[in-house]
């Protein structure tokens, strides 16, 4: 994995953009010394590191402001960072980069019930974000697994989703307005607490965008009041293409679950050894959990128990209580602990249309065979989107290597059978030379110009989501 | 004289002649929007020839089609499978109505059917908005020619998509001045088994935005919140739409019932012909049709213009008040308002202060001139919009003009005009 070659005259110029940034930060919001920047060197992508020149943490907006304004006028790249969770790579600095981390931005500046919003500052873990409001019946609903750690401006970055994604939408389908600060050090506003754009969906576009066309420092969410209730099922078949099926039959008959997930006979075995949840030695295990009142509850099952049925089920659990609830998750929610306990894997996010899984998994299991390592599979069945996870041997030279190849070969056939290379963790490093395996020379081209709008001299972030290649010609004239 | 490609290869020959020369595009699908922002220069592009269904998925709750495909085909087939477009696309033919309806200043198709094109060309989306979000939000994956002639795709057939950036969104909602769109991917939503709708009466707007939030914030789901201020026409009253399984539909019609007992006795309408047809009217404000220059309370007057304004649900009160006299009608809690109003009423000043912003959507001529149909940026944003079509059209052909006089025009001719 390459990663552009640091700035010589950048590095040279070290002293005085630090004396610039000291000037307009307090004295602890700005880290120098090696051994402190160590700790930025990178995310949960840790195969991959590399200290930053110096470390920013700004207190508000307008210091956020004035380290941008003076990144731009010194030509120095800036790697925004949230709580460094990305397993993409997405805060991977260079040793010419300034960190820009927005961890100091934690509060709560507006909450509104009747209007159904939340405004933080960015720096705020997700999951605080539902803390701020529970004690009214609301959540935050887009979740993902890493939201005790994740900040919002991490999860806008990368459109973050998570279990609840299926029946409430990712983060940019949560997301009414942001301040944002462009390379320039200008401050804008998009969106509030009001909908739809007033022009073009720039919020849209800055969503999902890795940090590369401006620094989000407040966000303005959308808060959902909690549903009365919630329940799972857990149904094993003895083949994936009919626990397909059933998935299919049931969006078609019109239920909505808040969350279908799959697991494959590998995964499952790790769980029950790991966690003891009382899975069935199964093909393949569903957990379907419902929402609403008991009524409400009460019908989602019927409907779903009745359509499990038809396609003759080795074991179908319904959950008598709360204790059996938790049972019945505990095992899926330990998946990668338990994944972990055996073994060093990496943990890939294709995502596939949710008919092409039977197939897709019978390729898998070919590639397996093929690179000579094991693959545990854990799929979201709502919205498609795979968490594949490749068993290796971190101790063995060359395993990882081969681990990656496979890796790719998994993100390839994602995007062959209709997907696309990343559901969940965004490109980051990771997946940028898979770029031009999804798309073609005029859509990056595009994607770039895009970014040519917002940060001309490509300083954001500069190194991320294009393949080095496709980026050069815009990075090297900065 | 119009030109009507029949494939996408054929669409961007056309485009990449039109960038060479300068000459203006008038991108045109059924024509049921065109009266939608300031008049288009060009020569036509119809789009009937990029039509059909190329996939749909319902196990998988996904449809691709081209931007041609009429609406109507689309739900048609939707509805054969007991699925539907979550975001309630709202229709504007009758808005604009037939060549001649007053104030409609421009000719255009009588009866006209829109395609899925000017769907998203425009985020065409109605009551069941806030609950299932909007166009921007089911869309999952766009192709289009930009104005240089390049065909470019965006996202794809999956929901989750992080691979790049989102241009998916970008594309929704740009009044055809980015590209034109020629296939849309769409994440869909099971049609609901049972429905009903919950009227409470003669509420004045305060209490009834306070009621709509009260059923918003409940855990019971409500998929439509809109109120017609009393004395108006039809369908009066502060109306919040459930829909979903039979018995779930009738335990939070209960449920809400008791919740709102403090704003008054709620009548429930379960028939779901009555309920289909009440929140069709309501999305499409069949009460300000052209043609219809009455004001339902039986005055006549120059009330030619129709502005669609988006605020925080609650200040939907002080919008009332400000535009106190003109014809109201509220959606999305009280977030969406519609505004019959005189034509020397601007709205934007009128509103001055309460964030959020005002699209006039039908007016006479001169009016429009003197408004703009669409709301000023401010600086930054302005200059990022202008980059963004310096980008994808720098010839400024597509749908010239569209978005007004400062917008939409090419380089050349802004640079000339601020030289002077």
């Amino acid at each position: 994995m390459d990663m552009p070659i640091p700035s010589a005259s950048v590095i040279a110029n070290k002293p005085h953009v630090l004396a610039r940034l000291q000037a307009v930060l307090p004295p602890e919001a700005v880290i120098f010394e090696a051994v402190e920047t160590r700790a930025y060197e990178c995310d949960a992508l840790s195969a991959y590191r590399c200290p930053p020149m110096l470390v920013t943490l700004p207190g508000s907006t307008e210091q956020v402001a004035a380290v941008l304004k003076i990144c731009h006028e010194e030509g120095v790249p800036v790697v925004p960072r949230g709580s460094g969770t990305s397993l993409a790579g997405g805060a991977l600095p260079t040793a010419d980069a300034v960190i820009l981390g927005v961890s100091k931005l934690t509060e709560v500046l507006q909450t509104d019930y009747d209007n159904r919003f939340i405004r933080v500052q960015t720096g705020r873990t997700n999951l605080s974000v539902t803390g701020a409001v529970e004690q009214h019946d609301f959540f935050y609903a887009p979740d993902p697994s890493s939201q005790l750690a994740c900040a919002i401006a991490g999860n806008i970055a990368m459109n973050s989703g998570g279990a609840h994604c299926l029946k409430y939408g990712v983060t940019t389908n949560n997301l009414l307005g942001v301040t944002m600060v462009t390379m320039q050090g200008e401050i804008v506003e998009l969106g509030g607490a009001h909908l739809d754009a007033a022009g073009y969906d720039l919020l849209g576009v800055i969503c999902g965008s890795e940090g590369q066309l401006g620094v989000v420092t407040e966000a303005t969410l959308r808060i959902l009041r909690k549903p009365e209730g919630a329940r799972p099922v857990l149904i094993g078949y003895d083949s994936s293409e009919v626990a397909g099926a059933c998935v299919a039959d049931i969006i078609r008959a019109g239920v909505l679950p808040v969350a279908i997930e799959f697991m494959d006979s590998p995964c499952i075995r790790a769980c029950e050894a790991f966690a003891h949840p009382g899975y069935p030695d199964v093909e393949a295990l569903l957990i379907i959990e419902v929402e609403g009142s008991e009524a409400e509850i009460q019908e989602q099952l019927e409907k779903i128990i009745e359509i499990a049925n038809r396609h003759d089920p080795v074991e179908l659990r319904e959950s008598a209580n709360e204790e059996e609830s938790m049972l019945i998750w505990k095992g899926r929610k330990s998946a990668f602990g338990a994944m972990g306990q055996i073994s060093d894997y990496i943990c890939l996010d294709g995502t596939i249309p949710i008919s092409a899984l039977p197939a897709t998994l019978r390729r898998i299991g070919e590639l397996s065979e093929q690179y000579g390592l094991k693959v545990a599979n854990v799929f979201h069945a709502g919205d498609g989107n795979m968490h594949p996870l490749i068993l290796f041997d971190a101790n063995k030279p060359g395993d990882l290597e081969i681990c990656e190849a496979l890796g790719a070969e998994i993100l390839k056939l994602c995007v062959e059978v209709g997907g696309c290379l990343s559901g969940e963790h965004g490109v980051g490093v990771e997946k940028r030379d898979l770029m031009n395996v999804q798309y073609g020379p005029e859509d990056l081209e595009v994607q770039m110009e895009v970014k040519d709008v917002f940060d001309p001299r490509w300083l954001l972030n500069p190194a991320k989501v294009f393949p080095l290649a496709s980026s050069a010609s815009r990075r090297d004239a900065a | 004289m119009s030109l009507t490609p029949d494939s996408t290869e054929a669409l961007a020959d056309i485009v990449r002649d039109a960038a060479a020369s300068g000459d203006a595009l008038a991108i045109r699908g059924g024509g049921s929007r065109s009266g939608f922002g300031h008049p288009v220069e060009g020569t036509a592009l119809a789009l009937q020839g990029l039509s059909g269904i190329t996939l749909y998925e319902p196990g998988a709750l996904t449809l691709v089609a081209r931007a041609g495909t009429p609406l109507a085909e689309i739900e048609a087939a939707l509805a054969e499978e007991s699925q539907l477009l979550p975001f309630e696309p709202l229709q504007l033919a009758h808005l604009y109505g037939p060549p001649g309806s007053p104030g409609s200043p421009r000719p255009h198709g009588h009866g006209a059917a829109s395609t899925i094109g000017g769907v998203v060309a425009t985020n065409a989306s109605g009551p069941r908005r806030i609950q299932s979000g909007a166009c921007r939000d089911s869309l999952i994956g766009v192709e289009f020619v930009d104005g240089r002639g390049r065909i470019v795709k965006n996202g794809g057939r999956v929901m989750k998509n992080v691979t790049g950036y989102d241009l998916v969104k970008l594309m929704c909602g740009t009044h055809g001045t980015l590209g034109v769109l020629t296939d849309l991917s769409f994440k869909l939503l099971p049609a609901p088994e049972h429905a009903a709708t919950l009227t409470l009466p003669d509420l004045p707007i305060g209490r009834a935005i306070a009621a709509m939030s009260a059923a918003l914030g409940s855990p019971f789901n409500v998929s439509g919140a809109a109120h017609v201020p009393g004395g108006s026409g039809q369908h009066p009253g502060t109306h919040l739409r459930i829909e979903g399984l039979l018995r779930s539909v009738d335990y939070r019609a209960g449920e809400l019932v008791r919740l709102l007992g403090k704003f008054g006795s709620a009548v429930v309408d379960d028939d779901p012909a009555s309920v289909a047809s009440t929140w069709r009217t309501l999305r499409d404000v069949r009460a300000f049709d052209a043609g219809n220059s009455v004001r339902s309370d039986g005055g006549n007057d120059e009330a030619r213009c129709v502005w669609r304004i988006s605020v925080k649900p609650t200040d939907g009160v002080q919008v009332a008040h400000r535009l106190e006299g003109s014809e109201l009608r509220f959606d999305w809690g009280g977030g969406l308002v519609w505004a019959r109003t005189s034509d020397r009423l601007d709205v934007r000043t009128a509103l001055a202060g309460i964030g959020g912003h005002a699209t006039l959507l039908r007016a006479p001529a001169e009016a429009l001139e003197r408004f703009g149909a669409f709301e000023p940026e401010p600086g930054v944003l302005a200059a990022l919009s202008s980059g963004l079509r310096e980008r994808f059209d720098p010839s400024g052909i597509l749908n010239r003009g569209r978005l007004g006089s400062a917008a939409g025009r090419p380089v050349d001719d802004r640079v000339a005009a601020a030289i002077g």
